[in-house]
């Protein structure tokens, strides 16, 4: 399991986060790790560094983990707890700049077939770019 | 001697009061052209802050510092938490390379904008806590050594937030709102000058 890239969802909405999640599982499959996380800590929209650190834990692998975000705020925390990682995780982790997802599908679809990190990153982003 | 930890302890509790009681209005201002969550978020995270205050004010002013920027990046949440905890974490990283209050006080802070320029991919113009904190790295290089100095820089807060108001909005979620974020004070340039105000106040109080 943990020779693919895992994927980790951070949207505003749990609700958004976890159906994207389903969404993966159902047109990826499971060989894919994802995590998703969504809301603030009074249980409203939001995101926060500690629930994306937990969903980064989750899923760790080896060959790394693609972060897929909806709106800004959900991006800087995304970066924020990439920052926050221990060093030797730190460069393995990256913050695609996608939609969250159509993202999420394209790159659990690139990690499925066993791509390292920076061509699950570039499956994603060529949404962004087409 | 300058940040002795019963002053630190002080300028932390007057900063931290200042913003939970100020949470409502901030709250308000954000529900104007944000998310509505500004003053809570910022309360969460400067009760947090208040919570371990004899921990933090025990460590070396840099340690201290960065740990309460830690601390807002864990609690705030939103946009306001990477944005302010940057803010923090890079002032104490700054002084933990050798820079010292209050000679370097410009240089600290200037790391601190620095990181929120970075953190947001913003700078000023653009109706953020930036259009705050910049004028008030300016005041801070051109004036270091005043003795009115923090009466100065709570002016200039106080009148930088005021300008975000004819502001148009491009970051943040305030820019979805496009023309409609015009007329209305950016919380984060809000909640940014009653933080220098309160530390402001507070080292004005000094004996």
């Amino acid at each position: 399991m943990s020779d693919t890239v895992s994927i980790v969802i951070v949207s505003h909405s749990r609700d958004i986060a976890r159906g994207t999640a389903d969404m993966v599982r159902q047109m990826v499959g499971d060989e894919v790790k994802v995590a998703f996380c969504g809301g603030n800590a009074d249980g409203g929209l939001g995101t926060d560094v500690p629930r994306i650190l937990d969903a980064i834990g989750t899923v760790w692998s080896p060959k790394g983990v693609a972060v897929l975000v909806d709106l800004g705020g959900a991006e800087t925390n995304s970066e924020m707890a990439v920052e926050m990682l221990p060093e030797e995780r730190r460069g393995r982790v990256v913050v695609c700049n996608a939609p969250i997802v159509e993202g999420a599908v394209m790159a659990a679809t690139e990690a499925a077939g066993g791509s390292p990190l920076d061509k699950v990153q570039a499956a994603a982003e060529e949404l962004a770019a087409g | 001697m300058f940040l002795k930890p019963e002053v630190l302890k002080a300028l932390i509790t007057a900063a931290a009061a200042q913003v939970i009681a100020s949470a409502p209005e901030l709250t308000a201002l954000d529900q104007a052209i944000g998310d509505g969550d500004h003053g809570a978020n910022m309360k969460r995270g400067f009760e947090a802050i208040l919570a371990k205050l004899d921990a933090i004010a025990a460590e070396a002013p840099g340690e201290a510092v960065k740990a309460m920027g830690k601390t807002l990046v864990m609690t705030v949440g939103g946009a306001s938490g990477p944005l302010y905890g940057s803010l923090f974490m890079a002032m104490g990283e700054a002084m933990l390379r050798g820079k010292r209050l209050p000679e370097d006080l410009a240089e600290i802070f200037a790391s601190g904008v620095e990181a929120v320029s970075a953190r947001g991919r913003s700078r000023a113009g653009e109706k953020t806590m930036l259009d705050v904190l910049v004028p008030v790295l300016e005041i801070l290089r051109a004036e270091a050594g005043r003795p009115d100095l923090a009466q100065r820089v709570r002016a200039v807060a106080s009148a930088a937030a005021e300008r975000t108001a004819p502001m148009l909005a491009t970051k943040g979620r305030a820019a979805f709102l496009g023309a409609r974020s015009i007329g209305h004070i950016d919380p984060g340039a809000r909640s940014s000058s009653v933080l220098l105000h309160a530390i402001c106040t507070s080292l004005e109080a000094l004996p």
